[in-house]
């Protein structure tokens, strides 16, 4: 009972936040609404017994992520005026009315399983064995580590002055 | 202080859910949200004085001693003094934001509380990922500070949020590597856990650690000497220039309450927590708590403030690599030496720590950075 209310509480403030990520035209404000999008999806976490992916969403994406996000708005120059549209509103649209019927259609369409086994207590060290030890995912975990160093050095190359 | 005495006195559980709290969950939740809002007020108002006082001492000169005896009633009379005053919004802000970005730096810090084991059992919740919490939860602070900055229209505002994204997203690497070194040493991510494995306090095992999590601790919470997101002469009064009365009240708090939740983390992790002989828990908690607060003053009133390009250079130049050697060093030795004896341990550890440091400081450079952008 406590846990449905809270997942519809919740769910509401995400779809909220995340429609007024796209549809508020003061930049910052948008970014903020971000933050509580990622700040409920960790609490969603929750409520699944994620608590070890909560923190880390939490610590992810609103401590680094949305922090570079407002550190890039506050170097933006006229961001009260919103951002202006250009000649890219009807392809942008286009595509992403495609995506979105796409994601509707793989949601509906998939017979979602739900476990029979009640969900692990300390999810913390599960986790780690499954991702660094010998039959774990080791080797997608480095190659997406190599993959993050390596466009970071991209950035640094594309941005730095001739 | 007071209240935690009234709960020992009237023999409330302090433990994570008793079985036999009247009322169930609810009741112990709400009960202990208050206590500890308490305890951080109390706290803050303790501190504040320990600061003023303290810091007079160390200038040569009297600090606050007029309002009550030994003039231990000026944090009083001071919060009454702000929040009597004229609550000024400026004409172009942002008002939403402007409004609340107080609340946003304020409710992180009170979170972080929930975790804090006073006694065997935290007040609110042991989570099994305590520090990790802590870590998460602090970084949203964050967020608070810069709708302060952004929503008051003001470049004084906007330059000190800024600089303060620049410490932040720079110290918390040093931070967290410093905290993974205790992890490994205890062997749990939760508070509780880590202090019952410490017989011996860690910042004798960790001792490089420490430094390093005291160090990056101040300059995440923009303490003296890292205070440059409000550095007076340069940018008046940084992020929260435009507040004032009860909202810039609610900044002063975050402060002194960040500063409390710092010192209540060291205390957890490097120096055991509320293990003590003799004198209850709690007690030794808070004595402990005060004294790694009265390093910091310590601190503040010894060094000069230091540039942005400093402040930089010692987080990426200095204390990352050196929290990075750390972190390996403890590694092998909880890998290969997971019995040794505990003295042998901490001499090579504090020898590791003074040749370091000797060596990284000898190569401390600052980068010749071009000035025009």
């Amino acid at each position: 009972m406590g846990l449905a209310a809270a997942f519809w509480i919740m769910a509401v403030v995400v779809v909220v936040a995340a429609l007024g990520v796209v549809f508020l035209r003061n930049v910052f404000r948008a970014a903020l609404a971000l933050i509580l999008c990622f700040i409920t999806v960790a609490g969603l976490y929750i409520t699944l017994s994620a608590d070890f992916l909560a923190a880390v969403q939490i610590l992810v994406y609103v401590g680094a992520i949305s922090v570079l996000i407002i550190l890039a708005i506050m170097m933006t120059r006229e961001v009260q005026q919103g951002s202006p549209s250009n000649r890219m509103k009807l392809p942008a649209f286009i595509v992403a009315a495609v995506l979105l019927g796409i994601m509707i259609y793989t949601v509906t369409k998939t017979s979602w399983q739900i476990a029979a086994e009640s969900p692990l207590s300390p999810t913390t060290a599960p986790l780690a064995t499954k991702l660094f030890s010998e039959s774990g995912f080791i080797l997608p975990v480095e190659i997406a580590a190599m993959l993050i160093l390596a466009a970071i050095l991209g950035a640094i190359v594309i941005a730095r002055e001739k | 202080m007071a209240i935690v005495d009234f709960i020992v006195q009237n023999q409330l559980p302090m433990q994570v859910v008793p079985p036999d709290w009247p009322g169930g969950y609810w009741w112990h939740w709400l009960f202990f949200t208050v206590v500890l809002i308490g305890f951080v007020l109390i706290m803050v108002m303790g501190v504040i004085y320990v600061e003023r006082r303290g810091l007079g001492r160390m200038q040569s000169r009297l600090g606050p001693n007029r309002t009550g005896p030994f003039g231990l009633l000026q944090a009083v009379a001071d919060a009454v003094k702000v929040l009597l005053k004229e609550n000024i919004v400026p004409d172009k802000a942002d008002k939403l934001v402007h409004w609340l970005a107080p609340v946003v730096a304020f409710v992180p810090v009170l979170m972080i509380f929930a975790v804090v084991p006073f006694q065997n059992g935290a007040l609110l919740a042991d989570l099994n990922i305590g520090i990790l919490y802590v870590v998460a939860i602090s970084s949203v602070a964050t967020v608070g500070v810069f709708m302060a900055g952004w929503g008051s229209s003001n470049k004084y505002s906007l330059l000190g949020a800024m600089r303060n994204v620049a410490a932040v997203v720079s110290y918390e690497m040093p931070l967290v590597l410093a905290v993974l070194g205790v992890v490994l040493v205890a062997g749990s991510l939760s508070m509780n856990q880590i202090v019952l494995a410490q017989d011996i306090p860690y910042i004798l095992f960790q001792p490089l650690g420490f430094l390093i999590f005291f160090a990056a601790g101040c300059a995440e919470i923009n303490r003296s000497p890292f205070d440059l997101m409000e550095a007076d002469q340069e940018l008046v009064a940084g992020f929260h220039i435009e507040y004032s009365g009860m909202k810039f009240a609610m900044f002063y708090l975050v402060e002194y309450a960040e500063a409390i939740a710092i010192a209540a983390i060291i205390t957890t992790l490097f120096l055991g927590g509320w293990r003590g002989p003799i004198l209850p828990p709690w007690l030794w908690f808070i004595v402990k708590v005060i004294i790694v607060f009265f390093v910091m003053v310590w601190t503040r009133a010894t060094f000069p403030r230091v540039r942005i390009d400093q402040l930089m250079a010692l987080a990426w130049k200095f204390l990352f690599p050196l929290a990075l050697i750390n972190l390996f060093v403890t590694a092998i030795q909880v890998l290969v030496w997971p019995d040794a004896l505990p003295w042998i341990v901490i001499i090579i550890n504090f020898a590791i720590m003074g040749i370091l440091i000797l060596l990284w400081s000898k190569f401390f450079k600052l980068g010749w950075g071009r000035l025009e952008v």
